[in-house]
C-alpha cells in the first residue's frame, strides 16, 4: 500500500456508546477498498497524545459516568488536540466527545467538566427531569451534497458560540439544542456532531470527506483523488433514513434517560 | 353502604369495580383471542385498569403463594420459564406471564386470565412474573414480591431504558424499599448487579459460573468493566461474555462474592448444556436442554430463585431437564422439512451470544437477519454497530437482511464481510428467500429483533403449520 493514514482514537473503551464504533469500521472498509492503510491507535487514560502523529481524529458518545472520568485526562491533553486541530488535522467527535470537545459542559448534576475548547460551544444538561432530544435526525449540510441522516439521544443542549460554525442544519429532529436548528459544529477539519447511526455508514459522503482530509493532512498536494465505491447500499440506507424521520416523536416518550449526555 | 349481591358473591377483599374489570378483561381477551389478535396480551390488562385502577393489585393481594419478580437486561423470559419449570416438578401450579407481557398491562391481563369470573384466584399458587426492567419499581409497588432475581444488565434500547446508570439507580431504589424478610438473587458474575446487595435490608443470594474454562474473547460490546466506585478497570479471572465473569477491582479491592449457587465442570454442546450444580445442600449434574453460556446463566438465575424459596435440590434437576426453549429464543421449527432455528437478538450482548452458539455449530451458516424499530425493539438501531458479526464471515452460505430497517441491517453485514443476497422490507420474503437459499439439510438460522420475532415467528408458524404463539408459549 502506498499510502496510509493514521486514526487516534480516544478512549475507545469508555466513549463508544450507540455504535459508534461502526465509524471507524467505515472509515477502514472505504480506505481497504482503495487500497489506502489505515493504522488505529487507541488512545486511552494515561496514554500520551502527540499532536504530530495523527491524520485523524476520531472521539465518540459516553455517558455521564464516562464522561466524568476521562475529563480529567481529556484536560491534560486539551492542549496538544487543540495544536493538532490547529495543524488542520481532521476530528469526527460524536455525542458526549462533541461536547468534551466544546469550552464546557454542564451535567445534570449540575457539574461542570472542563471542555478541550476545539469548538467555540457550550453544553448545559437542563437537568434530569427534562426531555431529552431523542430520535432520527435529517440535517443538510454544506459540507457534503446528500443530506446527513442519523440518530440522536443526548439530554445536554449545546450552544455555539460567534466564532463556531454549524456543521448543519436540521430538517428533522433537534440537534444543538432544539431551538436554533443548528446542528454539530465545525472548526477548520473539525466536526463535532449529536448524530449516531452509526454516522458514517450511511452518510459516506461525509466519510470519504474524511478521508480526504486526512490523506491532504499526511500527503499535502500529493495526497490521492478518491476512487469512487458502489454505495448502491450507503445511499438505498440514507435515503430509507430520510422516509423514517417522521417518527421522532416515538422516542421522546422514553423514561429514565437520568444521569446521561 | 348496602352491599350488593354481587359484592356478597365475591371472595372477600374483592370490590365489585374490580369484578366489573375483571369481566371487561376477560371479555375482551377472549375476543381478542377470537379475532386472531395477538393473543390478548395487553388489551385485556388495559381495559380493567380503566375500570379499575387498583386491579392488579387486588387480584394480586390474594396470592399467598411466594411471588417471585425475575428482571434484567437479558434471560428475563428463559429464567422465568426454567423456574416455572423447577416448580412444577415440585407439584407447584405457578403463575406466570409469559410473550413478553412484562409491563404492567401484561401482569394484569395475566392476572385476570388465572382469575375466575368473580376475581378469585388460587391463594396457593406461587407466581413467577418477569418484570420490564424499567417497570420493576411500580411491580414492586403493586405486588410486593417475596423473591426478586435479577439477571445482568447491559446495554439496551437507550432510547426507551436511558443509559444503563439511570437503569441500576431505579433498581437500587426499588430494593431499598423491600422488607428484610424479601429475598434478592443476584448475579454474582456481573459486578452491576452484584453492587445492588448495597442499601437493601433483603436478604442476600448470590449465583455465579466457577468455570474460566468457558471464557471467551472480550467483545466490542462490553463497556462496563471499570469500577464505578474508584474508576479503575477491573481485572478478570475469566471474562465470560460482555462484562460478566470472575471481577475484581484492583483500587478498591472490591471483588466478585462467593455464589451461593455455582455452576463448574460446564461442558457446551450443540443442542445441551451440562454442568455441576452446587447449592449448599450438595452437588448435583444438570442437564440442560437448552445452548449457550448464557443459559447455564439463566439455570444459576432460576436456581438461586429456587434455593430463595427453600426448594429442594431434586426438584431444580428435574426442573432444568425438563425445559424448553422460550418462544422466539432458540425454537426451531421444521417447515417443509427445513429446520429453522429463531434466536432473538434485540441488543449487542444477546445477540453476540446468539452469534457464538451458531459460529459453534457444523458447516456453512443459512442467516437472516431481520431489523425492526418499533419501541420494543427500540427506534435507534445503531446498536447493530457494537455485534461482533464479523465472527461469522467466511462461514455463511447465504446472508438475507430484512425488516423494517433492512437497509442498514445489509450495510452493517456488507461491513462484516456478510454481503447480504436479499435486502428486503419484507420479512415474510426475507424468510422465504432464505428457505429457498439453504443448502440442503441445513438448518436456517432467523436472527429477529423483537417485532420482527412475533411477525417471523407467525409467517413460520403458517407454514409449520404450528399454533399461534400465545397458543404455544402458555405450555412449558
Amino acid at each position: 500500500m502506498e499510502y496510509e493514514i493514521r486514526i487516534a482514537h480516544l478512549y475507545p473503551n469508555l466513549m463508544n456508546i450507540y455504535g459508534d464504533r461502526g465509524n471507524l469500521l467505515c472509515l477502514r472498509w472505504r480506505c481497504e477498498a482503495r487500497d489506502i492503510g489505515v493504522k488505529v491507535e487507541e488512545i486511552g487514560i494515561g496514554h500520551y497524545f502527540d499532536s504530530e502523529s495523527y491524520d485523524l481524529i476520531l472521539i465518540g458518545g459516553g455517558q455521564d459516568r464516562e464522561q466524568r472520568r476521562i475529563a480529567g485526562d481529556l484536560a491534560e491533553k486539551g492542549e496538544r488536540i487543540r495544536a493538532a486541530i490547529e495543524r488542520d488535522t481532521p476530528m469526527l467527535a460524536v455525542c458526549g466527545g462533541y461536547q468534551l470537545m466544546g469550552r464546557e459542559y454542564r451535567t445534570a448534576a449540575g457539574d461542570v467538566l472542563p471542555g478541550v475548547g476545539v469548538f467555540d460551544a457550550v453544553t448545559v444538561h437542563p437537568g434530569e427531569d427534562a426531555r431529552r432530544c431523542i430520535g432520527n435526525v435529517v440535517a443538510e449540510s454544506t459540507q457534503v451534497d446528500a443530506p446527513l441522516v442519523g440518530f440522536e439521544n443526548h439530554g445536554g443542549r449545546t450552544y455555539l458560540g460567534p466564532a463556531a460554525r454549524p456543521l448543519a442544519r436540521v430538517t428533522r429532529g433537534n440537534g444543538n439544542n432544539g431551538e436554533d436548528r443548528t446542528e454539530g459544529a465545525v472548526h477548520r477539519n473539525a466536526y463535532g456532531t449529536y448524530l449516531h447511526g452509526s454516522l458514517l455508514p450511511k452518510n459516506p459522503r461525509f466519510a470519504d470527506r474524511l478521508i480526504a482530509l486526512a490523506l491532504e493532512h499526511r500527503y499535502g498536494a500529493d495526497a490521492p483523488a478518491l476512487s469512487p465505491l458502489d454505495d448502491a447500499l450507503e445511499l438505498s440506507a440514507n435515503v430509507a433514513a430520510r422516509a423514517l424521520s417522521g417518527r421522532t416523536w416515538r422516542g421522546q416518550a422514553a423514561r429514565g434517560g437520568r444521569s446521561s449526555s | 353502604m348496602p352491599t350488593t349481591a354481587g359484592e356478597r358473591a365475591a371472595p372477600v377483599g374483592i370490590r365489585l369495580r374490580t369484578v366489573a374489570a375483571v369481566l371487561a378483561g376477560k371479555a375482551a381477551g377472549s375476543l381478542a383471542r377470537r379475532l386472531g389478535r395477538g393473543g390478548g396480551t395487553a388489551l385485556p390488562g388495559l381495559l380493567a385498569e380503566r375500570i379499575e385502577p387498583q386491579v392488579v393489585r387486588r387480584l394480586a393481594g390474594q396470592i399467598r403463594g411466594p411471588r417471585v419478580l425475575v428482571t434484567g437486561t437479558n434471560g428475563k423470559t428463559t429464567t422465568s420459564r426454567l423456574l416455572v419449570s423447577i416448580l412444577r416438578a415440585a407439584r407447584h401450579d405457578p403463575i406466570r406471564n409469559g410473550a413478553g407481557s412484562n409491563l404492567m398491562r401484561g401482569i394484569a391481563a395475566t392476572l385476570l386470565r388465572e382469575a375466575d369470573l368473580r376475581g378469585g384466584l388460587a391463594p396457593e399458587r406461587p407466581a413467577v412474573l418477569e418484570i420490564d426492567e424499567a417497570t420493576l419499581l411500580m411491580a414492586v409497588g403493586e405486588l410486593h414480591p417475596d423473591v426478586i432475581v435479577f439477571t445482568n444488565l447491559f446495554r439496551d434500547q437507550l432510547d426507551r431504558y436511558g443509559e444503563i446508570d439511570a437503569v441500576a439507580e431505579v433498581w437500587r431504589t426499588t430494593l431499598g424499599l423491600l422488607p428484610a424478610e424479601a429475598t434478592v438473587v443476584l448475579n454474582a458474575d456481573d459486578p452491576l448487579v452484584c453492587g445492588l446487595q448495597e442499601g437493601t435490608r433483603a436478604r442476600i443470594l448470590t449465583y455465579g459460573i466457577d468455570d474460566p474454562s468457558v471464557a471467551g474473547a472480550a467483545e466490542h460490546a462490553a463497556d462496563s468493566r471499570w469500577c464505578p466506585r474508584c474508576g479503575r478497570d477491573y481485572a478478570y479471572d475469566a471474562l465470560y461474555f460482555g462484562h460478566i465473569g470472575l471481577w475484581r477491582c484492583p483500587g478498591c479491592g472490591d471483588s466478585r462474592p462467593t455464589p451461593d449457587a455455582t455452576a463448574t465442570s460446564i461442558d457446551l454442546s450443540d443442542d445441551a448444556a451440562r454442568f455441576t450444580l452446587t447449592l449448599p445442600e450438595g452437588k448435583r449434574t444438570i442437564e440442560l436442554p437448552l445452548v449457550g453460556l448464557y443459559n447455564v446463566a439463566n439455570a444459576l438465575a432460576a436456581a438461586g430463585a429456587a434455593l430463595a424459596m427453600g426448594l429442594a435440590g431434586e426438584y431444580v434437576g428435574a426442573g432444568l431437564a425438563a425445559a424448553t426453549p422460550a418462544f422466539g429464543r432458540q425454537e426451531r421449527l421444521n417447515v417443509n422439512g427445513r429446520e429453522v432455528r429463531l434466536l432473538l437478538g434485540k441488543n449487542p450482548a444477546g445477540l453476540n451470544q446468539a452469534l457464538h452458539t451458531i459460529v459453534a455449530a457444523k458447516g456453512e451458516k443459512n442467516l437472516v437477519f431481520l431489523l425492526n424499530d418499533d419501541i420494543a425493539d427500540g427506534t435507534d438501531v445503531s446498536w447493530i454497530w457494537d455485534v461482533d458479526y464479523e465472527m461469522l464471515a467466511g462461514r455463511a452460505r447465504t446472508v438475507i437482511a430484512g425488516g423494517q430497517r433492512a437497509e442498514d441491517m445489509a450495510l452493517r453485514l456488507k461491513y462484516a464481510g456478510l454481503p447480504p443476497a436479499l435486502v428486503t422490507h419484507d420479512i415474510a420474503a426475507a424468510l422465504q428467500g432464505g428457505l429457498l437459499r439453504s443448502g440442503e439439510g441445513e438448518p436456517l438460522y432467523v436472527l429477529p429483533t423483537y417485532t420482527a420475532m412475533l411477525e417471523a415467528r407467525e409467517s413460520l408458524g403458517r407454514w409449520a403449520s404450528a399454533g399461534h404463539y400465545w397458543e404455544r408459549d402458555d405450555g412449558i
